[in-house]
């Protein structure tokens, strides 16, 4: 079934600019939450980051993080989201 | 490890592809609140369901953040109130369905079904009881489902049941005028009817269930339409593969949510039902879906087969992904929740007669047709019997659930607004089957209803 891991993907998607992988990382420190592995592209001109962090004793439901990323989200003009680990493994391994 | 691929096009999904958890159902018995009082049995029924699904909305709400998974809606099953108020000293079992309401109300879910009766072999006094009650009822609630299974493989077809439902569904359509006849669209008779379907308006929990489950639609006709447009032009053994790929994952999804769910709220896992379930919502249609089989409109000629073949491989699919699989499971056809269905329909591609042929190989039955006001009891009646006869000798489930719209005709435009949608009035063939209809009995079960 499920890992007992409480780690996230947080994917970034939008127009490149200067400082998005700072701003995410300075937030994502300020609530303890660490990154354990970042992978970005530049797809057509689109910007696009996964990262997966370890959520150490955040959970998503019950913290404000979304809607932190959110609102980094759009200053920065990109679509921040977060989801729990356990969605992709469910999907996608049998 | 999960690739970047499969984040991005879970993405995708979700982000363009409409996929969503249709809706977690909360089923909950209401066996142990009958009384022969209608007010105690009212209070019963009000506070167990408080107590049981007082945290289901906000526990919907947790999930779907944790996850980014959106959940549409968070709905209530009940035992059908046929049960529940037969030790009543009452005729009327409106006040039932006004509790429901009220209790549906509280809890911030969007509809409770359950105001049903289960009539396949005959009357029970309760079941005669609800059955008048429901326009009524229908009438005089907003979140209330009601249903009332007509017909099983096993006992045969009610025909005094069908030819009553034609005359409740006519005056249901017109208590509920003012509104376009809202109350049929709430309304729903089946053949075979599944005791832990989560989809309203045929929602209700069986005899058989336990006292509290959760159970899980999920949806996501574009999911499928999009893994398709991927495989344009290839053979149709590829395209099975590729829906069966597709339901797979949607089902997990459902799966995930719908376990962290009864955890959450100490509360056993039933069933996941894994149809594609259509919005009016550009991009989210069953229609749109087979038209990507290479049909110019559905309802042209290929259209059944194409809808045969998408029903298996989403069953299929589903099955690998989930041990327990349920309710209707399948591909809906509703017409007016249905963009493309829509366009169809007044187009003048998608008839009827051919979405009667539809429902044979689809996962329920008529769902969601206007017709015109003039039309008669007795000929619903006849529409219900031929649907019913489908699924009785089929040995499938088939609903009807009709909207006669009082005041308009075919031309007409019906609107019911947000997911219940709009559609045009299909023309109903005006022979009459008035003297079949009345003869009443019942239609012996098939031969192969003998199992033992």
């Amino acid at each position: 079934m499920e890992s007992d891991k409480n780690t996230a993907v947080i994917s970034v998607i939008g127009k490149d600019r200067v400082g998005i992988i700072a701003g995410v990382s300075a937030l994502l420190c300020k609530n303890n939450i660490n990154i354990n592995d970042i992978s970005q592209t530049i797809l057509d001109d689109i910007f696009t980051m996964i990262m997966l962090v370890d959520l150490k004793d955040n959970d998503i439901e019950n913290s404000d993080i979304t809607e932190q990323l959110n609102k980094l989200g759009e200053e920065l003009g990109v679509a921040i989201t977060i989801q729990h680990t356990d969605l992709f493994n469910r999907m996608h391994r049998i | 490890m999960i690739t970047d691929f499969e984040i991005l096009e879970t993405m995708k999904m979700f982000n363009e592809q409409h996929l969503d958890i249709r809706t977690i159902t909360m089923g909950i018995s209401l066996m142990d609140c009958a009384a022969s009082s209608v007010e105690e049995s009212c209070d019963k029924i009000y506070d167990k369901i408080l107590r049981y699904a007082g945290k289901l909305v906000e526990t919907g709400e947790a999930i779907s953040k944790k996850y980014g998974v959106p959940i549409i809606h968070k709905r209530i099953s009940v035992t059908p109130i046929a049960i529940v108020a037969a030790a009543c000293n009452t005729s009327d079992y409106t006040p039932f369905a006004k509790t429901l309401d009220r209790a549906a109300k509280e809890c911030g879910v969007n509809f409770v079904g359950g105001f049903s009766a289960l009539v396949q072999k005959g009357y029970t006094n309760s079941d005669m009881k609800l059955i008048n009650s429901i326009p009524e009822a229908l009438a005089s609630t907003d979140y209330v489902c009601s249903s009332v299974n007509l017909a099983s493989t096993r006992t045969g077809i009610n025909m005094d049941a069908v030819a009553d439902m034609g005359r409740i569904i006519k005056k249901t359509a017109e208590l509920t005028s003012e509104k376009d006849a809202l109350g049929c669209a709430k309304l729903v008779v089946f053949a075979n009817a599944p005791e832990d379907n989560p989809f309203m308006a045929g929602a209700f929990l069986g005899p058989g269930e336990p006292e509290c489950v959760i159970n899980v639609g999920i949806s996501g006709p574009g999911v499928v339409k999009h893994a398709l447009e991927s495989v344009k032009g290839a053979d149709l053994g590829t395209v099975a593969e590729t829906i069966k790929k597709a339901a797979f994952k949607i089902t997990r999804v459902g799966e995930l949510v719908a376990r962290e769910a009864s955890e959450r709220l100490h509360v056993p896992f039933g069933i996941i039902d894994l149809s594609l379930a259509p919005t009016p919502a550009v991009g989210d249609s069953v229609a749109r879906l087979l038209e990507e089989f290479g049909l110019e409109e559905c309802g042209t000629w290929g259209t059944t087969a194409a809808l045969a073949m998408l029903n298996d491989a989403v069953k299929k699919g589903g099955i690998m992904a989930s041990s327990y699989v349920g309710g209707l499971s399948g591909a809906f056809i509703p017409v007016s929740e249905d963009e493309g269905m829509i366009a169809a329909a007044a187009s003048g591609a998608l008839r009827l007669e051919k979405l009667e042929a539809m429902t044979c190989v689809c996962s329920v039955g008529l769902d969601m047709i206007a017709i015109p006001g003039d039309t008669t009891a007795e000929t619903i009646s006849g529409i219900i019997a031929d649907e019913m006869a489908l699924g009785t000798f089929n040995n499938k489930t088939t609903a009807v659930r009709l909207i006669p719209v009082p005041g308009k005709g075919v031309g007409d435009k019906v609107e019911f607004g947000g997911l219940l949608g709009y559609a045009p009035i299909m023309e109903v063939n005006k022979a009459s089957c008035a003297d079949f209809i009345h003869r009443g009995g019942r239609i012996p079960a098939p031969i192969h209803s003998m199992r033992n």
